[in-house]
């Protein structure tokens, strides 16, 4: 195993175990769904779940990056409110980002 | 607003909308794959390996932090390191598929399976958006997921060809595409203050788990969080 591991045949093994793990992620959430029985109480903390994860995976992440990053993020939600436009929100937050940068912030 | 939850259709003219739903996000995508595959040149992986990897993998994150770790000779401890930190950094799609789960349970089984497999932050969370506002057709996660795939694969190859011409995302700002992509899906998410309050429970215990763990642990600790919190206060 140890040497099929570090002959040609390598770097495939690590792809496959990559997409093995990364489907396993993938189909995990709803196989174990499928043996919840739906009450109103589990649906409500799925209809919670969207905006829990849009939410905790941007707030650390600006915080992280900085003003820049919470330049872009205002400029994206206020473009979207305003226009109800995906592409002008993304196009303008990563501008605000780019200016924010060269802008030293 | 409830989720309607009774009934789903998967129509080819849903799937229509589904592309075209995705294609303001496709601009940044493709830089963003070229990215991954000019990475995956630099650090010695071969074309083929790097197609594979998008084609099989679909995870771009993941792929990038991989590549990062990335060996020309393979071990056993180092390729658990590399499931591991894949486990990680997709771990988030756990929750993704159980949101999907009451809507997705309607196709059959190969169906479900195939779209599980085009499951990503962006089409999942335009298919959420659809659904929240009432939507049912999963042509729209399914079309979306599909032109994903085709795009990721297809500007991977461009990208390894270039090499180190592609420029490093960071200089436009793609290093924080995802985040800029889900702000703004929060506006059309927004139901109210009630509904949202799960969301700040959410947002705090990110933060809070970000300051003290490392990786990508906040995001499961904040959304399981948010809704738990979504179970125990009712929004109506």
């Amino acid at each position: 195993m140890t040497d099929v591991i570090a002959g040609q045949a390598g770097p495939y093994l690590v792809i496959l175990a990559m997409t093995a793990v990364t489907y396993a992620c993938r189909a995990s959430g709803a196989v174990l769904m499928s043996r919840v029985r739906l009450t109103p109480r589990v649906e409500r903390a799925l209809r919670a779940l969207p905006g829990s994860i849009v939410v905790s995976t941007i707030l650390p992440i600006a915080v992280q990056s900085g003003l820049s990053a919470f330049v872009g993020l205002s400029a994206s939600i206020t473009l979207m409110r305003v226009t109800r436009n995906d592409l002008a929100a993304l196009a303008g937050g990563l501008a605000a980002v780019v200016l924010a940068r060269s802008a030293g912030l | 607003m409830p989720i309607p939850s009774d009934r789903a259709t998967l129509t080819f003219e849903g799937c229509l909308q589904g592309v075209r739903m995705t294609l303001p996000l496709l601009p940044s995508l493709i830089v963003f794959a070229a990215a991954f595959g000019s990475l995956a040149a630099q650090k010695g992986i071969t074309w083929d390996q790097a197609l594979a990897m998008s084609g099989t993998v679909f995870a771009g994150a993941s792929q990038m932090v991989s590549i990062e770790i990335w060996r020309e000779v393979w071990s056993l401890p180092a390729l658990l390191e590399v499931m591991a930190v894949t486990a990680f950094v997709n771990a988030r799609m756990i929750l993704m598929s159980a949101s999907l789960q009451p809507w997705l349970k309607h196709a059959s089984g190969l169906r479900q399976a195939l779209m599980l497999f085009l499951l990503t932050d962006a089409n999942w969370l335009l298919g959420m958006r659809y659904r929240q506002d009432g939507g049912r057709d999963l042509g729209i996660y399914l079309g979306s997921g599909l032109v994903l795939w085709v795009v990721w694969v297809a500007a991977t190859l461009p990208g390894y060809l270039a090499g180190a011409l592609v420029p490093e995302p960071r200089r436009f700002g793609l290093d924080l595409l995802m985040p800029i992509f889900f702000s703004a899906m929060l506006v059309p998410l927004w139901k109210g203050v009630r509904p949202a309050l799960p969301w700040a429970v959410a947002g705090c215990i990110a933060l809070i788990t970000h300051a003290l763990a490392p990786g990508y642990v906040f995001i499961m600790a904040g959304a399981l969080a948010g809704a738990l919190a979504g179970a125990l206060v009712g929004d109506d």
